[in-house]
């Protein structure tokens, strides 16, 4: 759970993606779904999180295929 | 003596006649290239020339990094600009700003529309070869110039839209004979290297000239080679290059590709909070739905429960004494009703009503024992004989037995 702070946006939406398809499928406990629950409102704050500060990086692409700043 | 006019005095002066004379200072000259020479500096030099005359031609390099064709020795090309004077050699020139195919724009036109066609014939154009653009670009690759406003447009909508992007710039000339080799390796550096999800092929307005190397066949097939999906953006929404209809989407204007290849953050914030407000119904659903479950289990419960097996048995104990006592009842009639035969006819064996029928009960004086035999008595013993009304006293006599009769007398 503590490693969803440290998801990247890609991986938080696909898990929050995933959460709901678990939650759709009707497949789960109770308890399960009450936990699953808690989990996909951490991830969607983690998404609204870096949304929210995320800033536009700029790279150059060099004939060698590194980036620079 | 007339006056004496230095050569710089005179070849001003000749000159300024160039320069004041509308015609040759917006001017078209039609004629064969000849001694074509691109310089270092990027100046190009060269000469048209017809069957009776020639006219040297200097295109400089701000001009001829613009050009969509190069002359070259022996094409019959126009040139337009104006005729000045180069002073050092004394020498009258056309100062070339643009040069044309022979048959001017409309070559170029016709070019374009045979390119086309041959591209369309091949399928490069085919719906089915575009692909689809990814969710979240989150390497947005950009090849265009880095030095136009067009690349801080682009950055500008990235930045308000999705800013969790990297954008990788892919740095290119945008126009000119030179652009065209350079939007190629662009695109392939990316690529190359896998360094984009999504590429934007951008370039702000400008003349159909500017726009050239964007219908260049060789950028066309990179395009449409490209691994990485592209969107293009060239020039003005009215502006279509041949790139445009090879890329895997057009969009009218550089800002507008942006867009179309980000998504929204304020959208992105709704959805995601849609997605909570989904899974949050989801459950509670889930949980209404078990609660009615539930319910539905108490009541199959509540039917099958020992409580009711025991009011059931009570029930059934109280029917049963119910009819235990009536029966009970009914019984203890019978009895009853038995009970007043049986007196009945106990009543009708009482000795009294036997003795008023006629019998009588012999018993021994001495010790008041009923006689039932013949030898319960001795012969002259006395004996006490009752009757209906009372009793008298008497003796026997003799004995008889039945059968063997031997008669007494008093």
């Amino acid at each position: 759970m503590e490693t969803i702070n440290e998801l990247s946006f890609e991986a938080a939406f696909d898990q929050l993606e995933d959460v709901l398809a678990q939650l759709e499928s009707g497949e789960l406990s109770l308890e399960e779904q009450v936990t699953m629950s808690e989990k996909g409102k951490l991830l969607a704050s983690r998404c609204q999180n870096l949304l929210d500060n995320a800033e536009l990086r700029i790279k150059k692409l060099e004939s060698d295929g590194t980036l620079s700043g | 003596m007339s006056d004496i006019y230095s050569v710089e005095g005179v070849t001003a002066y000749i000159r300024s006649l160039f320069e004041t004379d509308p015609p040759l200072q917006d001017i078209w000259v039609q004629g064969e290239v000849s001694n074509m020479k691109a310089a270092a500096s990027g100046h190009w030099y060269f000469t048209i020339k017809d069957s009776k005359a020639s006219l040297k031609c200097v295109m400089f390099r701000s001009s001829a990094e613009r050009q969509i064709i190069e002359p070259r020795d022996g094409e019959e090309i126009r040139v337009h600009g104006r005729v000045s004077v180069y002073e050092q050699r004394g020498e009258y020139q056309l100062y070339a700003d643009e040069v044309q195919p022979a048959g001017g724009i409309g070559d170029l036109y016709q070019r374009f529309e045979q390119l086309k066609a041959q591209l369309q014939e091949e399928g490069l154009f085919d719906q089915s070869r575009k692909q689809p653009l990814p969710p979240f670009p989150l390497r947005i690759g950009v090849v265009t110039s880095p030095d136009a406003a067009t690349f801080r447009d682009v950055q500008n909508v990235l930045a308000r839209r999705f800013p969790l992007a990297e954008v990788i710039l892919s740095p290119t000339l945008v126009q000119g004979l030179e652009a065209p080799p350079l939007i190629v390796r662009a695109i392939n550096l990316l690529n190359q290297h896998d360094a984009a999800d999504v590429i934007l092929l951008v370039r702000g307005g400008g003349s159909i000239e500017d726009l050239w190397a964007f219908n260049d066949e060789t950028v066309a097939r990179t395009v449409a080679d490209s691994r990485i999906p592209i969107v293009s953006g060239v020039g003005h929404e009215t502006d279509f290059t041949i790139a445009d209809f090879v890329s895997d989407f057009r969009a009218p204007t550089p800002s507008a590709a942006a867009e179309i290849a980000t998504p929204n953050r304020d959208d992105m914030r709704l959805e995601i909070d849609r997605k909570v407000e989904t899974m949050l119904r989801l459950i509670g659903d889930n949980i209404a739905e078990r609660q009615s479950d539930l319910n539905l289990m108490e009541r199959n419960l509540s039917s099958v429960s020992p409580l009711r097996y025991i009011q059931d048995m009570r029930q059934r104990v109280d029917d049963m004494s119910e009819r235990m006592g009536s029966q009970t009842r009914r019984n203890l009639a019978l009895l009853r009703e038995r009970l007043e035969t049986r007196q009945k006819a106990l009543d009708n064996a009482s000795p009294d009503n036997l003795l008023k029928r006629g019998y009588a009960i012999v018993t021994r004086s001495d010790d008041g024992k009923t006689i039932t035999s013949t030898n319960d008595a001795p012969v002259g013993s006395g004996i006490t004989i009752r009757l209906q009304d009372g009793e008298v006293a008497a003796r026997i006599e003799d004995k008889e037995s039945h059968g063997n009769y031997k008669r007494t007398l008093f």
